[in-house]
Formats: C-alpha cells, sequence, structure tokens
C-alpha cells in the first residue's frame, strides 16, 4: 500500500531557513543543514529545500548550502529556486537532489518542462505552481509570488502535466504561513484534473489540516513548514493524527 | 573490496555514492566505494551497481556511448560472476526489452519485459511515488534484519514483468503486483531507490555489500 507522504519544507532565504506569512514578513527559523538532519532523524518522507529568492534576485541557488543539506539526508531531496536550465537541473542533482522543482522558468520558458523530463525522467521534474485567488479563479504567480502571471491555475497545471511534470507542488498564497488550513478548493479542482500525485502546501497550522488535504483535497503528499520548525509538532506526530483518521503512513 | 557505482550520465549518483559510503562504514573501513566512469576501472571491481534515473531508452543510450562498457559489464557480471546490484531503471535494463517511448532492446541477462503501470483507476497516479511496503515470501541473507511489508521509497512509471516468477524475490502492490526485488544468481535489481529509503534502504544496501552470491 503507497503511504500518504509528510514534507518538511525549507524555505531558504541567504542561507537561513525563513517562514513567512502570505510569502512576506519572513521570520528566521535556523540553518538549513541542522534542520535538515532533525527531519532525517525524526523520519520525514521527503525533505523540500526552496530558495525563495533566487528567481527574483535572478540569480543561481546557493549550491553549496543545498550540497550540505543533501549530505544530511537518506531520503528523497526536492529543491528549487532559480533553476532555469537542464545545465541548472544537472547540477543540482550532482549536488545530491533527487528532484528538482521548477517554478518561473517553466512560466517563461515551458519547454524546460519538456526537455527536463527527457533528460532526467518526468519523476524529476516537480512543476511548483503559486496560487492565488483573484474573483472566482485563483491565478498563478512566479518570482517567488512576486509577480501576476495571468494564468489560470488549474489550466496550468493540465498544461505542465502535458509537458512532462511528474509532480506538482501546490501552493495556495492566500493560505500560506496563516495556518488556516489548506485551499481545499483549489487542491480539489487541480488534483481530480491531473494524473500526477500533487503535494498540498500552504496554511497548516494543525495536524487535522494535513488529513483533510489528503481526505477531501486528494493531495498524494501534504507539506508544512512552521508547524515542525518551530516544534509545535514533531513528524510522528503528524504520522499518528493521519493513522488515527484511517490514513495510510509509514512506520 | 572495491565496490563501484557506474555514471553514464544518469541521475543522482551523489545520492547512491553517500549511501554506500555510509552503510560501508557499518560493514567494513575494507571496502572502498568509487564512482567509475571507465573501463580500466570497472575491470577492477569486486561489486557493481548500475543506478538509473531517467527513461530507458536514454540510460540505454548512456551505456552504450561509452565503448566497450556494455561488454565489460556482461563480462563481469555473467562471465565472472561478479555481484551486481541495478536500481530503478538500473534494474529494469536487465530485461529483454522495454515498450517505453516505443521499442528498446535492455541488456537481457533477466527474461522479461519492461510495461508502463498505467491502469484505468484514476485514483492510481502515475508515477507511483512514495513509500511503499514490500512483501516476500523466503528468507534470504539480503533481506536480512528487514522486516515484512517494509517501506521503501518507490518513483516510476514502469515496470519489469518477470518471465520466471522464481527470480521474482519480492513484490509491492499498486493497482497491481510490481516487481520490487529481481534475483537470479549474482545478478540482484530493485525497483525502489534503497539510497533514499533510510534505514531499511541501509540495511539492504549492507546486506548487499556483505552479500556472497
Amino acid at each position: 500500500m503507497l503511504k500518504t507522504r509528510i514534507i518538511p519544507c525549507l524555505d531558504v532565504k541567504d542561507g537561513r531557513v525563513v517562514k513567512g506569512i502570505n510569502f512576506v514578513d519572513l521570520v528566521d527559523a535556523g540553518d538549513p543543514v541542522e534542520q535538515a538532519k532533525v527531519y532525517d532523524v525524526q523520519g520525514a518522507d521527503e525533505l523540500c529545500f526552496l530558495d525563495i529568492t533566487a528567481s527574483s534576485d535572478n540569480r543561481n541557488i546557493i549550491l553549496d548550502v543545498v550540497k550540505k543539506t543533501a549530505n544530511q539526508c537518506f531520503m528523497p531531496l526536492t529543491v528549487g529556486g532559480g533553476v532555469r536550465s537542464l545545465a541548472d537541473i544537472r547540477s543540482l542533482l550532482l549536488a545530491g537532489a533527487d528532484k528538482v522543482g521548477i517554478n518561473t522558468s517553466a512560466i517563461s520558458s515551458p519547454e524546460l518542462i519538456k526537455e527536463g523530463a527527457n533528460k532526467f525522467g518526468s519523476q524529476c521534474i516537480v512543476v511548483a505552481i503559486d496560487a492565488k485567488k483573484v474573483k472566482d479563479k485563483w491565478m498563478v504567480y512566479s518570482h517567488g509570488g512576486r509577480k501576476e502571471t495571468g494564468l489560470d491555475a488549474v489550466e496550468w497545471a493540465k498544461f505542465v502535466v502535458e509537458k512532462g511534470a511528474g509532480e506538482l507542488l501546490l501552493t495556495s498564497m492566500d493560505r500560506d504561513g496563516t495556518g488556516n488550513g489548506f485551499d481545499l478548493d483549489l487542491l480539489k479542482e487541480i488534483t481530480s484534473k491531473v494524473t500526477v500525485p500533487v503535494i498540498a502546501s500552504g496554511g497548516v497550522g494543525t495536524l487535522d489540516h494535513l488529513v483533510e488535504g489528503v481526505e477531501k483535497g486528494g493531495a498524494s503528499a501534504v507539506l508544512a513548514a512552521s508547524i515542525f520548525h518551530f516544534g509545535k509538532f514533531k513528524i510522528k506526530d503528524a504520522r499518528k493524527a493521519m493513522t488515527d483518521a484511517g490514513l495510510n503512513t509509514r512506520l | 573490496m572495491r565496490v563501484g557505482i557506474i555514471d553514464y550520465g544518469s541521475g543522482n549518483i551523489r545520492s547512491v555514492f553517500k549511501s554506500f559510503e555510509k552503510a560501508a562504514s557499518l560493514v567494513s573501513p575494507k571496502i572502498h566505494i568509487k564512482v567509475i566512469d571507465n573501463i580500466k576501472e570497472l575491470n577492477e571491481l569486486e561489486k557493481i551497481v548500475l543506478p538509473g534515473v531517467g527513461a530507458f531508452a536514454d540510460c540505454m543510450k548512456g551505456l552504450e556511448k561509452q565503448p566497450g562498457l556494455i561488454e565489460m559489464l556482461t563480462k563481469k557480471v555473467l562471465e565472472e560472476n561478479k555481484a551486481f546490484l541495478g536500481i530503478c531503471v538500473g534494474m529494469q535494463l536487465l530485461a529483454n526489452y522495454s515498450k517505453e517511448y516505443g521499442h528498446t532492446e535492455g541488456l537481457a541477462w533477466i527474461d522479461g519485459e519492461v510495461t508502463s503501470i498505467k491502469t484505468t483507476d484514476s485514483s492510481i497516479k502515475i508515477p507511483h511515488m512514495g513509500w511503499n511496503s514490500i512483501s516476500f515470501g523466503c528468507s534470504h541473507s539480503l533481506l536480512k534484519e528487514i522486516k515484512k511489508n517494509e517501506d521503501f521509497y518507490f518513483v516510476h512509471s514502469y515496470q519489469f514483468n518477470v518471465k520466471d516468477n522464481d527470480f521474482v524475490l519480492a513484490k509491492t502492490h499498486y493497482g497491481r503486483d510490481i516487481t520490487s526485488i529481481v534475483l537470479k544468481n549474482n545478478i540482484l535489481g530493485t525497483q525502489f531507490h534503497p539510497e533514499k529509503s533510510q534505514i531499511a534502504g541501509i540495511q539492504f544496501i549492507k546486506n548487499f555489500l556483505e552479500w556472497t552470491p
């Protein structure tokens, strides 16, 4: 039986883990290398490392920090932020990433998804979508949530899967950092329309929220940051809550 | 003992290297793990690891690109009976052929074909990605200290249908039965990624390092 994955996420800025609310007001949450070590010991199912200002600063990802973080993980590691070319993907894989998250570049050059999938396999290409509700639709934002793209999130999700994305990391900007729970309508809308696994992200404040993301939202994996970073909950607490709710988890 | 991980341009070599080093440190200081990209060094190995991330045809092309590599691998594994481990696509390459993006011939060391895991059930998301349990009937030194139904990390869209069931050491269920460990004499393959499977994965690699086929 396939298990629902619980994924802590390290949002990294200037080499430090940070956490914001609605993508701004960032608070320091520690050293990524130390955090990775903690999550490996706790038995997280995967780890996500996002260099959240690489695109907006127009620079490449901090490879040395990725490498040091990867050295602490014997679990799958997804790395994203400022990925612009096949060479960028290759250098992240060589630094120890297993999957690469593409967001801004997928929007400016969707062919990168296809080329990446052909070269490294679909399973390696995670397209990250930052979505925000505008009137009655969800719209896609790029550059770490700073630029509106005019793309409809549901249509965009279907498009990137056709191009070869092996997984989607779907973040609700409205919910991110609020602790009010996932945007379940957005999640359901997208999980019901794509064939690939979707990681739900943005808004987790309680363990019940994780359960909802899977039961009501149809997510294959749930991602959270603050509830784990600041020690409110451990991975095993999340696992227990999900198992108690009848979901399949590991250990 | 020299253990070599073949680098043929495919995927997460660093992850594989790291986990083998960790496992080796638990077994013996005499085990040397190396990433190999030339035939000369391949000739000196006691154990060979073929990782694989990506498309079957692309991986096969990567192997064929280095002149003499497949011949040397074949000699080491089929004639000298060196212990071999293929991971994910590295395992699928053992088959006669794959139907991923057309038809591509494999190494044909273990009879069988590689086909899509797609089903009509829309709740079965493709790729098969995440932690799933393996089930096995018999005991084997390669499964030492591995619990029945232990979870390992999978990520793939195609599966290896092994012709002779005797060579299937473990299976995993995902909409259907999938070969998760294949074993024929000195030739071992895993559909899952031991290098990404934390404690159970390190234990499996440790078992491989201690294994005498």
